[in-house]
This record gives C-alpha cells, structure tokens and sequence, in this order.
C-alpha cells in the first residue's frame, strides 16, 4: 500500500506542478481537429502569431467534429476573460448563442477559416479566410477547363457547412454531374471508398482536405492505376501533394493558406489591444491555385509547417 | 419460522444467520459503490480548485457550463448504469442521439409538423430502437456489445442517409423560431431559475454583460433533467421490485430466471431506457442549438460508459448505482472542461482526461477495497 500511496502523491505533485493557470490574452475556438494535418499548420500559424506580438495564447478544439461541445468551449473562454477571441464558425446555427453572449459580455470576436457569409450576422467583428463558394466554382471550372465530365465530391468532414458550399461551388463551376461522396476522417476508409467508386465511370475527383483526403483519394488511384485518366484535384495542401503535384500526378491545389488563417487574427488582435485597430469585413487569405508549374517552390514551406 | 426465532432469540450465538446481524449505519454507507465516485469528485474539484481557482471556471457561468456538460452526460449515464447493472451493454446510445435529433428535426422543418409532434415521434423511434435491441439480444443470446455495435453502424448511417435523401444536406438548422409557442418543447429548452441570476445580477454577485444582462441566464434546463433522473433511477433500483429484478438479472440471469424474475422482459426494458434517454439528450441539444446534425452524440456511448464505471458500475453486472453514474458524469464532464482552463497545451488534452479519468478509477478501487478489506 505505502508504494501505491507514494505513487498517487508523485502524480499529484507532477499534475501540480506542471498544471497552472494564468491570464490568457487570445484565446482560439477552433473545430479543427488535432489529428489533420491541415489545422497543424493552422495552428502553428497561431503559435508564431502569438511569439511575434508578444501576447499569451490558447489554442483549444472539441475532441470529436461536435458543435455542441464547441459552443460550450466558446463559453468557457468567455468565463476566463480574455482580450480577444478566435473562433471557427462552421455552424452559425449552433455556435450562434455562444458568439452572441461573448460579444455581449465585451469580449470582440474574429472568425477565420469557415463561416465567411454568417459571421457579419452574429456581430463578428472581421472574418480572415477564403469564401469556399466561389473558390469551389473556380476548381471546377478548372477542371471543366481540363475536359472533365462526370465528377466524384469526397467530403471528410460530413456536418460542416462550408464543406457542403465547396462541392456546391464545385459543381456550378464544372457543370457536369457531380457526385458527393461523404467519409469519415480516417484515411484508410477514405482511400477504400473512392476506390469502390472508381467503377463508376469518374474522370475527375476533387476532395476537400490535401493531407487527409487528397493523399487517400491519390493512393485510391495508384492502386487502381489511374492516375492521370482519372484528374484529382484538392482543396489546402500537404507536403506529400505538393509532391505529387510537382510530379504532374495532381492537377491542382486550392491553397486557402491556412498558416494565415491563424496567424492574421492573432496579428490582429496584438494590435487591437495595443492600438484598438480593427479591420472591417472578410480578410481574404485564398484561393490560390498550386498547380504542377508552381509547386516546387511551396514545397519546402509546406514541409516545414508553415504552407 | 421456528428457526428464525432462535436465531433472533440467542444474539449472542456467532453461529447466528449472518443475513441478520446488526449492520452500522456508517458501514452500510460505506458499502456503498458510489462512495468511490464521491471521493473521485471531491479530488476532481481540489485539484482543479487549486490550479485554477482563479480562472473563471468557478465563476456562475463557468460553474453552469461545466454542470451542463456533466448534466447532458449523466441524463445517458444513468440510464447506462441501470443497464450495466442489469448485465448488458448499449453502444448504440451516441447514433441513437443523432438519429433521434434528426427524427425531430425534419418532420418539424420539412414536413410541417408542429414541434410537439416530432418531440413525440422520435421518443416513439427511440422505444422501438430500444425494443429492437433488447428483443435482438434476449432472443438470440448474442452479447450485447455485438448486437448495440451493430446499432450503431445501422443508426448513424441511417441518419446520414436520410438526411441527405430528405434535405441534401447534413444540418438542418431552423427549430429556434418553433420553440417560442410550442405547448412541450419548454421542457427541453428552458433555463430555469432565471429570476435569482437575476436578481444575483443586480446585486453585482455575478458578471453582467454590457446590456446589463447577467452572463449566466438560469441554471440548464439539463441539470433539472439530470437531478430528477438521478432520484428516480435512485428510487427504482433501491426502493422498487423492479430495482430488485434489474440487480438480479444482472447478477445471476439463471438464477433469477429460476426465482420467477422476467429477465427478458427486464432487460428489453433497460434498452428501451437508454433508448430513451438518448432521445432527451437529443431533444435538450437539438432545441438548445436550434439545429440538428448527423454527427451529433458521436462518441458519448463510450463517455456514458466510462462515467457509470468511475460510478463504481461493475463490467460484468450485478453492481453498481444511478447516484454513482451521476457522479461519474460529473467527474467527467468537470474535467473535459476544467483542461481548457489550465495552462496545459491542449493537444495533451485526451492524454489528460484519460489520465484523470484512470487516477479517479484507481482512487475509487482503493477506496472500496479499504472499506471491504476492514470488515
């Protein structure tokens, strides 16, 4: 018993320790899940952002893809007082009464990444991040421009809005049919379900996420040997992409530059808090087309973590 | 009847029926399987009392907030509790959740209902649901865990599927402006209290927002929930025969079978109330958001679990309480909240529950072995 009781009091002492709270400058709501290599950029974008303005930093997000769970994280930032707040908004419905008490309470809100048509509506002071509607039209048209006929949309994230508005945008740009096909998070279901698809007569695949989708939906098409009859296109970028591209297997990626996602709002509130400046509106940090012509000069960024 | 009387005539024969003896009233408090869990509580809140007293957490509005979140835990806790005691498992509670936001959600938008209606209709779903898995696994003797996990494919992915069929979409977002005259969703999305955080407002005990409202509006209609469910899976499991025939069929299903209990009928009764439940979680968030979403309730099966085994619930039936679970639901739900208030890096945030969650467990075993060991 005394070696079980000296263990318990050596835990305690190093929760202790090592577990403290201080005042927080920003604190970021964001519903990226920490496992997709997309946010990890994001939030190295955050971490950088906090170093050079010199400010304390929060970075949290709910364990699953859960609005519930993240309007409640938006109220526990409210309760701790920060500066500022950084949020992701891709339910405006469910997130709506959070957004709302906080900035009643006095705390000023900016929304980046998802949520550029709802965030003017709930009082959002300015929005950093890219319109998906329109940058999903401008990857189909080109891939109509690519001779593309019939379509496959993977969507990963199955609940987020802003997804739902790039296939949207996707298929008024491409014209043709257009499928949707939603999947987990989990690459390996991902890489099985686009490959079961592949009977289906697809000439073109756009999925929404680089390093989770667009790397599953790519090695779907190796193994089945069709890269190149089969044109993939994807939204944000990841290192092994990047390569692909490089190597002409990839048509495009759509860069939202998700590193400025989170280091442009954190950039903003350091200056808020020193001068009380603000911008208006949406801060547009995308799209931008990588294709094979460009790629080798973003990949050494994107192996970093900044792209 | 003979023997009895002697047995209660000569007490001083340690011979005696041992079902007789005397038991202390604090012996019997200590045999209780929540004692565990309370002392886990109360080493969750010292803990994060110490290291972040000061952060707001503890404020009325961080209070509320993590209540809500152990509340909306401990509604589908308890109700997994009870079937735990019973001897089975559901792993469908989290589709379950989903489905049933999404059952009130279309009839209520699509299809014209009144709010009240669909409320109806996805309780009716969710006792058909629980009467399907409790039917499935009495009668073929499969193991639950098989039988739910197999539910919860089915629910989630029916969910996603008609939900898409019917809106084309994966949210259905709209239900706020029907809630205002409906006749029962008040049940699900009230705050309660309103007038003493008010009040607490105006005398400046509680934060104010800028328009002179407090932050924290009323206590969660969830925590209404969550205390009344307490009391009455408490009052069933303790006080009622039926409390007796769920212990039983968990503990020894042949031998209740062989004493006259109706374990089947039991047991597809516990399904149908974790069924149950899962729709009141359902209908608390679908109408507090104002909107539904088909992944909704993913993963809480495992959180419900987790709570109602912290709770001092054996694995294996036959043991356990709902006052437990609830306390399980509230070391829970205190700690997934209380991290975000700590200067902990938060992508250490599952090592952290976990972490906790283990030390709350182990606490709660030393705790009741020191008791039974001193017998």
């Amino acid at each position: 018993m005394k070696t079980f009781k000296n263990f318990i009091l050596a835990i305690a002492t190093w929760a202790f320790m090592s577990v403290s709270a201080s005042a927080v400058d920003v604190i970021v709501v964001s519903h990226g899940q920490a496992n997709d290599p997309f946010w990890s950029v994001a939030k190295n974008g955050v971490d950088t952002g906090c170093k050079d303005m010199g400010i304390s930093c929060k970075y949290v997000a709910p364990a699953t893809f859960d609005m519930v769970e993240m309007a409640k994280l938006i109220d526990n930032a409210v309760s701790q007082k920060p500066k500022g707040i950084v949020i992701t908004l891709p339910d405006a419905a469910a997130l709506g009464k959070s957004v709302k008490a906080a900035i009643a309470s006095g705390i000023p809100v900016i929304s980046m990444n998802s949520g550029s048509d709802d965030y003017a509506s709930l009082g959002i002071s300015a929005h950093v991040g890219q319109t998906e509607f329109e940058a999903g039209v401008g990857g189909g048209q080109k891939m109509k421009a690519a001779g593309g006929k019939k379509a496959l949309c993977v969507n990963h994230e199955v609940g987020n809005v802003a997804l739902d508005r790039r296939c949207a945008g996707f298929t008024k740009g491409f014209g043709g049919s257009v499928d949707i096909l939603g999947t987990s998070n989990d690459p390996t279901e991902i890489q099985k379900a686009v490959a079961a698809k592949l009977s289906g007569g697809y000439d073109t695949i756009l999925t929404l996420g680089a390093g989770l989708s667009g790397e599953a939906a790519l090695k779907a098409l190796e193994a089945g040997g069709k890269v190149g009859s089969v044109k993939l296109g994807t939204f944000d970028m990841s290192p092994n992409m990047l390569k692909a591209a490089a190597a002409g297997k990839v048509e495009f990626l759509i860069d939202q530059q998700q590193y400025l996602q989170g280091y442009l709002p954190i950039a903003i509130f350091g200056q808020y808090i020193r001068y009380g400046t603000m911008p208006a509106g949406v801060v547009m940090t995308g799209p931008g087309f990588v294709t094979p012509d460009n790629a080798a000069k973003v990949i050494k960024w994107a192996a970093q973590g900044y792209r | 009847m003979s023997q009895k009387q002697k047995s209660i005539s000569s007490k001083t024969d340690f011979n005696q029926d041992e079902r007789l003896q005397k038991v202390s009233k604090l012996r019997l408090l200590l045999n209780r399987p929540e004692l565990g869990a309370l002392g886990g509580a109360i080493l969750v809140f010292i803990f994060f009392g110490i290291v972040a007293g000061d952060s707001g957490m503890f404020s009325a509005y961080g209070t509320l907030n993590f209540l809500d979140v152990s509340a909306n835990l401990g509604i589908i806790a308890i109700a997994a509790a009870m079937l735990m005691i019973g001897g089975e498992f559901d792993l469908s509670i989290g589709s379950m959740i989903g489905f049933a936001g999404i059952c009130i959600a279309i009839p209520a938008i699509y299809w014209g209902w009144p709010l009240w209606m669909s409320i109806i209709f996805a309780f009716a779903m969710a006792v058909l649901v629980g009467y399907f898995n409790g039917l499935l696994v009495v009668k073929t003797g499969l193991p639950s865990f098989i039988v739910t996990l197999a539910m919860l494919f089915i629910l989630r992915g029916a969910t996603l599927a008609i939900t898409r069929l019917i809106t084309g979409r994966t949210q259905v977002p709209g239900l706020s402006v029907l809630i205002e005259n409906d006749p029962i969703a008040w049940i699900f999305a009230t705050d309660t209290f309103k007038w003493l955080f008010t009040w607490m407002g105006s005398m400046n005990f509680i934060a104010m927002r800028t328009d002179g409202l407090p932050l924290a509006t009323g206590i969660p209609i969830s925590v209404i929930w969550f205390i009344a469910l307490t009391f009455l899976a408490t009052w069933i499991l303790m006080k009622t025969k039926y409390g007796n025939w769920i212990f039983a069929s968990g503990g020894d299903k042949n031998g209740a079978t062989n004493v006259g209990v109706p374990v089947g009928k039991v047991k597809i009764g516990l399904f149908i109330g974790t069924a149950v439940a899962s729709t009141i979680f359902a209908c608390i968030q679908v109408l507090d958001a104002g909107s539904a979403d088909t992944m909704r309730g993913n993963l809480k099966e495992l959180e419900a679990i987790a709570a109602a085994v912290v709770g001092g619930c054996l694995l294996t039936g036959g043991y356990g309480s709902a006052i437990g679970a609830a306390l399980g639901a509230i070391i829970f739900g205190t700690v997934s909240m209380g991290i975000f208030y700590t200067d902990v890096d938060t992508d250490w945030f599952k090592v952290f529950l976990g972490a906790m969650m283990l030390i709350a467990v182990v606490f709660n075993n030393y705790i009741r072995k020191k008791v039974t060991e001193s017998k």
